[in-house]
């Protein structure tokens, strides 16, 4: 197999507090081949978010990365200059977020907003080249008219739009790498629909590769390729998205796939997953997911699980998966 | 038997203002004609995308804004004057979507949850604090969190708290705003559940306001699809999921992400977005989105109509809609299937 795009290996963001440093992401590796997307799954607080930042080295002080690489095409990220990375953020990587209203500055048309991401890559440009490019920017993302939306300021959009303005803007300079946190949370589930079926349209476009960040399992059937389930600041499940779907190995990931309600299925209760993500100062011992998990033993108490190979191309951090087997052992 | 809430004709109109003048410009129909009823124990779910008018419509039924036209009737009495209207107040309580906006962040939880028994007259300091602690307990809470203030709690544990705030005054009907969206999806099973556990307890009825069809389906008896400030299909929720007759709601049905990456790019979907409701389109309201508009839907509007017993389309196609396409009863995978089976027992096993 080829290089993959980006390799993230044994990466570590801490924060310093008042109860010592605590590590909201805590040794990942990952990998993002060309042309594919990884989804990156678990609830709010699993540091998922933590992590997308950590690979556009914007962690928010006092957080810093502590250790690890990021290989983005052969180069460690870490490792560049500020300005290098400037370089890469927009050109190489972009990233969208969740709520484009809070992400696109109010007071300017999205065609100026647009044009000024391009320019700060591209400074010998025209005005009237770069208000080009910009249309067709729009274009690419399907909106209407975009001559005439390139004056429109972002309240006059509907949220839909808002959010492929954002795409349009992440793409202007044709980013090898999308991370897109969780793209369509804030939207009704018919745009979140056209909005991922966009991003599917592109990406086979472009050949550019996603790392899609959502806590529902559901977009990530839609979308990945490849699956990460992280669990506070972990990721505690890897494999093809097949495989994750067909073969769920961690009682974590059993829980979310558990929490979706579904309409093949006439379910009185949900299958939730009791109790919430701990923080990451209140950590606690062995699995970390052990006090919310029905499969616990003693044993789940003591060590903390290494990510193994549990199933060819398979790594799930869990000693009692699979699961099947396990329970045979209490009975 | 009357029926515990029944909303006939609710109308509620906007006048625009355009210019600096202020004259007046055009009206937004943000609720154009809405008729429905919920039976004691019951929920319904008022389903549709954002400017739909469902929470307008929400917001007519607590009568936080006053109709156009239309009644309300609450157990049989028409809400029109002062005195109804406080009886509503308590009967009626009110879930909201963002748990982080609905609660004052200068109150502890404790006073947040007596306040409206303060408001209503209920008990006196110690039985309000003794009910308080039975609240928390209620929704999954522990006492000392009533000395907590909000900040303190996550999205999960805010909404229980809005929850418990909400069933102080022990009400009949709870509108539920949204309670699910803004939460993870571990976090929304939680919640569902909770109120499905609380409505059997308490014999409560719900008016269940939800964008997303896949959480009406584990909460709602009968549902309500509305666009553009109109119920465009009406059905029990067996019906309604299994044979939809309103091309609307095939198309929210089929925008659902399916946790089966096998079934992956197999719908097309909606187009376009929601119309203004400034202007309406001229005929069937959905007819710029329908992939089965004919010429007689650019020019007549569709009523709401009987297609069977207690099931109500508004397509002039509804009995000529193809097949619908049940394929999401295609089901997880085995393997996964029987993971989850033994998730559900060891977790039973654990509560018991």
């Amino acid at each position: 197999m080829s290089q993959p795009l980006l390799q993230i290996e044994g990466l570590r963001t801490v924060f310093r507090s008042s109860v010592g440093e605590i590590a909201a992401v805590d040794g990942v590796d990952l990998a993002v081949p060309r042309g594919r997307t990884l989804g990156i799954v678990g609830e709010s607080g699993c540091g998922k978010s933590m992590l997308s930042l950590s690979v556009m080295r914007l962690v928010p002080p006092p957080g810093r990365i502590a250790a690890g690489r990021v290989m983005l095409e052969g180069r460690n990220l870490l490792e560049l200059s500020p300005a290098g990375m400037r370089e890469v953020r927009g050109s190489r990587v972009a990233m969208i977020f969740q709520e484009p209203m809070t992400s696109l500055n109010p007071v300017h048309s999205i065609g100026r907003q647009i044009t000024e991401a391009m320019r700060a890559h591209d400074k010998t440009a025209s005005a009237a080249e770069l208000r080009d490019r910009a249309i067709e920017a729009l274009k690419r993302v399907r909106i209407p008219a975009p001559e005439r939306r390139f004056d429109d300021y972002p309240h006059q959009l509907s949220g839909g739009m808002r959010q492929r303005v954002m795409i349009a803007m992440a793409l202007a300079c044709r980013p090898a790498l999308l991370i897109a946190d969780e793209p369509t949370t804030a939207l009704d589930v018919t745009v979140q629909a056209q909005i991922l079926d966009l991003l599917r349209e592109l990406q086979a476009e472009t050949g550019m590769s996603i790392i899609l960040i959502t806590h529902d399992l559901g977009v990530v059937a839609e979308m990945a390729d490849e699956v990460a389930v992280m669990y506070a600041g972990r990721v505690i499940e890897r494999a093809a998205a097949t495989d994750i779907f067909a073969s769920p190995q961690h009682p974590y990931t059993l829980g979310l796939l558990g929490s979706i309600p579904r309409l093949d299925e006439d379910r009185e209760r949900l299958l939730a997953i009791e109790g919430a993500v701990p923080p990451p100062f209140a950590l606690p011992k062995g699995c970390r997911f052990h006090p919310r998990c029905p499969f616990a033993i003693e044993a789940c108490k003591a060590a903390q699980p290494a990510l193994e190979q549990i199933a060819p191309d398979h790594l799930a951090a869990c000693i009692r998966a699979p699961v099947e087997q396990a329970v045979e052992l209490v009975a | 038997m009357t029926p515990l809430l029944q909303v006939e004709g609710l109308e509620k109109h906007y006048p625009t203002k355009s210019g600096l003048l202020g004259r007046s410009g055009g009206v937004v129909r943000a609720v154009d004609g809405v008729s429905f009823s919920i039976a004691r124990g019951e929920t319904l779910a008022l389903v549709g995308e954002s400017g739909c008018g469902k929470s307008t419509t929400a917001r007519l039924v607590l009568r936080l804004i006053e109709p156009t036209a239309g009644t309300v009737r609450f157990d049989g009495i028409e809400v029109s004057g002062k005195a109804e209207l406080r009886a509503l107040r308590r009967r009626v309580q009110v879930v909201f979507q963002d748990p982080y906006a609905s609660l004052n962040p200068r109150l502890r939880v404790g006073e947040a949850i007596a306040e409206p028994m303060e408001v209503h007259g209920v008990g006196d300091a110690s039985s309000r604090a003794a009910r308080v602690q039975e609240l928390l307990g209620l929704v999954g809470l522990a006492p000392y969190h009533a000395q907590r203030y909000p900040h303190e709690f996550s999205g999960g544990q805010r909404q229980r708290i809005g929850i418990a705030r909400a069933l102080a005054v022990q009400p009949e009907l709870v509108v539920c705003d949204e309670p699910v969206s803004a939460l993870d999806v571990s976090i929304q099973a939680q919640v569902v559940n909770l109120l499905k556990d609380l409505q059997q307890r308490f014999g409560l009825s719900y008016l269940f306001i939800a964008h997303d069809l896949a959480v009406v389906r584990h909460m709602a008896d009968r549902v309500a699809v509305m666009y553009l400030g109109q119920i465009v299909e009406t059905a029990p929720k067996r019906t309604l999921f299994a044979a939809p007759r309103h091309p609307y709601t095939r198309a929210l049905l089929a925008a659902i992400p399916h946790p089966d990456p096998r079934r992956r790019g197999r719908v097309a979907h909606l187009g376009g977005d929601v119309p203004s409701p400034v202007n309406p389109p001229p005929g069937c309201r959905f007819h710029t989105r329908c992939p089965h508009a004919q010429p007689i839907c650019r020019e007549q509007a569709p009523p709401l109509r009987e297609i069977a017993t207690a099931h109500a389309s508004a397509c002039h196609f509804a009995e000529d809609l193809p097949a619908f396409d049940a394929a999401a009863a295609e089901g997880i995978a085995p393997l996964a299937a029987q993971r989850l089976a033994l998730y559900a027992a060891a977790k039973a096993r654990r509560s018991a």
